[in-house]
Parts: structure tokens; sequence; C-alpha cells
């Protein structure tokens, strides 16, 4: 599952968007055509850190949108900064990526 | 739904406890991948609002909730919380009329500054409430997205 992440310096505040590919299914849904409820997979935790400096811990639930698009924004930060994103879902899969701050 | 929570939290616990003894959690990424079940679990607003951030606290002006009025597809929501309060250490946002009102909640360090995105799901019109934590005061805005069922945009 891939995870996107872009992040821009524009003046003394960097915004840090992050786009996963996920499904964030709730677990109530039905399979239409076994009738069967799809089970619950969904993002739970994640984090970003600028430089290896932790600047969030998001959680989710389920009322997050399939393909979470997080926003968080740090002051201070410049071009050629590293980005880190690691997240993990309720089955214990991960995934993340690094970039940096164009 | 006792017996639920409890057995949930008895296998999330020993999971956790089998991970940081095989020595794939460093101590201190212990806390970072907690995730609070009761909190994103409790199905209404008035417990998620406590387990999540402790409890209700007054409408603030320094928060601003950037949201559709009206969502033609409540799947997708995109919400948006800023606010100029200082001393901001977490931001929950919360959809008062889901089946399991929290959404989400970041919890922010370092140089990060009061501001959250995110998109969440609407099952139908509802409240959105953003809680900003800053300086270990609770403080809310309310905002009310209009969710359309089989409505067309523009």
């Amino acid at each position: 599952m891939a995870t996107k992440i872009k992040a821009r310096a524009k003046g003394d505040v960097t915004e840090i968007l992050v786009l996963v590919q996920h499904p964030m299914e709730t677990g109530q849904r039905k399979d239409k055509k076994t009738a069967k409820l799809i089970p619950a997979h969904f993002i739970q935790t994640m984090n970003i850190a600028v430089n290896g400096k932790s600047v969030a811990d998001v959680s989710m639930g389920t009322g997050v949108s399939k393909n979470p698009l997080v926003g968080v924004q740090v002051k201070g930060a410049k071009s050629g900064d590293k980005i880190k994103v690691t997240w993990k879902d309720n089955k214990g899969e991960t995934g993340g990526g690094d970039s940096a701050i164009k | 739904m006792k017996r639920r929570t409890f057995l949930k939290g008895t296998v999330a616990s020993s999971a956790l406890a089998v991970a940081a003894g095989a020595g794939l959690l460093k101590s201190g990424q212990v806390l970072a991948a907690d995730w609070a079940a009761d909190a994103f679990n409790a199905r209404d607003l008035a417990s998620a609002t406590k387990s999540a951030v402790g409890g209700d606290g007054a409408a603030s002006a320094d928060i601003k909730i950037k949201a559709p009025l009206q969502a033609e597809n409540g799947a997708v929501v995109p919400v948006k919380v800023e606010t100029s309060l200082a001393d901001v250490t977490s931001i929950a946002i919360m959809v008062a009329e889901n089946p399991t009102p929290l959404a989400t909640k970041v919890d922010l360090s370092g140089d990060a500054v009061g501001f959250y995105s995110t998109r969440v799901k609407m099952g139908k019109t509802s409240e959105i409430i953003a809680y900003v934590n800053s300086g270990g005061k609770i403080l809310k805005s309310t905002a009310t997205v209009k969710v359309t069922v089989g409505g067309c945009g523009g």
C-alpha cells in the first residue's frame, strides 16, 4: 500500500501532506455477493517525523475516509529537511515512506 | 459489551508485551503505538469525548473548522482544523452522529503548529466538533455539515 508524502517550504510554515492507499474498512459493510460482513481493516496509528524528530502522532478510527489524506504543519522547516512517515493498521500491517521538503 | 472490551484489551496488551519482549519495540515506541481503543469504540459522543480528551470544553473563537456546508458524498468529507491558541498538544475530531463519534486525533510535538487536516466519513447530516488541548485546557469549536444522499454537485 503506497504512501505518498508531499511537503513544500513556503515561508515560515511548511505543510506536510501524507496520502496512504488503504481501504479503511469499518467492519460494518456487507459484501454484496456473499452477504457476509467485510472484516474491519483500517490504519490505527501514524507517526510523522522531521529530521528524526517526531512532530505528529496520529490516531485514526473507522471514521476516517478510504485512502486517508493527513495534513500537519511545522514551523522553521527548510528545503531538504527529511520527512519520515510510518503507520500501522488493525491487522498489524505496517507501511510508510521517506521524503524531503521541497 | 463489557466482556468484549475486556477481551480486546487483554489481547492487545499481551500482543504488545510479546512485541516488547521480542525487542521489536524500543521503550519509547510503546507509547506511540498505543491506540486508544476505548475512545475509538465509544458509541456515544459524551463517552467518546471523555475517553479521548478527558471531557467537554468551552467553545473558543480561536479554533477554526474548515469543512463544506454541504457534502454531496458523505464518504469523503474534508475537514481542516486551524487554531491560533498557544501550546497545542492535541487536536481531536468528532462526528457527533456517527456510530463511533471519534474519527481521529493527533498529538502534536516538536515544531508542529496548531493545524490538522483529514477526510472523514459521515453517515448523515451532523455536527463536527474539534477539541483542542491548549496547554492542558480543552477548548472546542463546532461546524455542521449537511450530507445529501444522492445529491449532485454544483
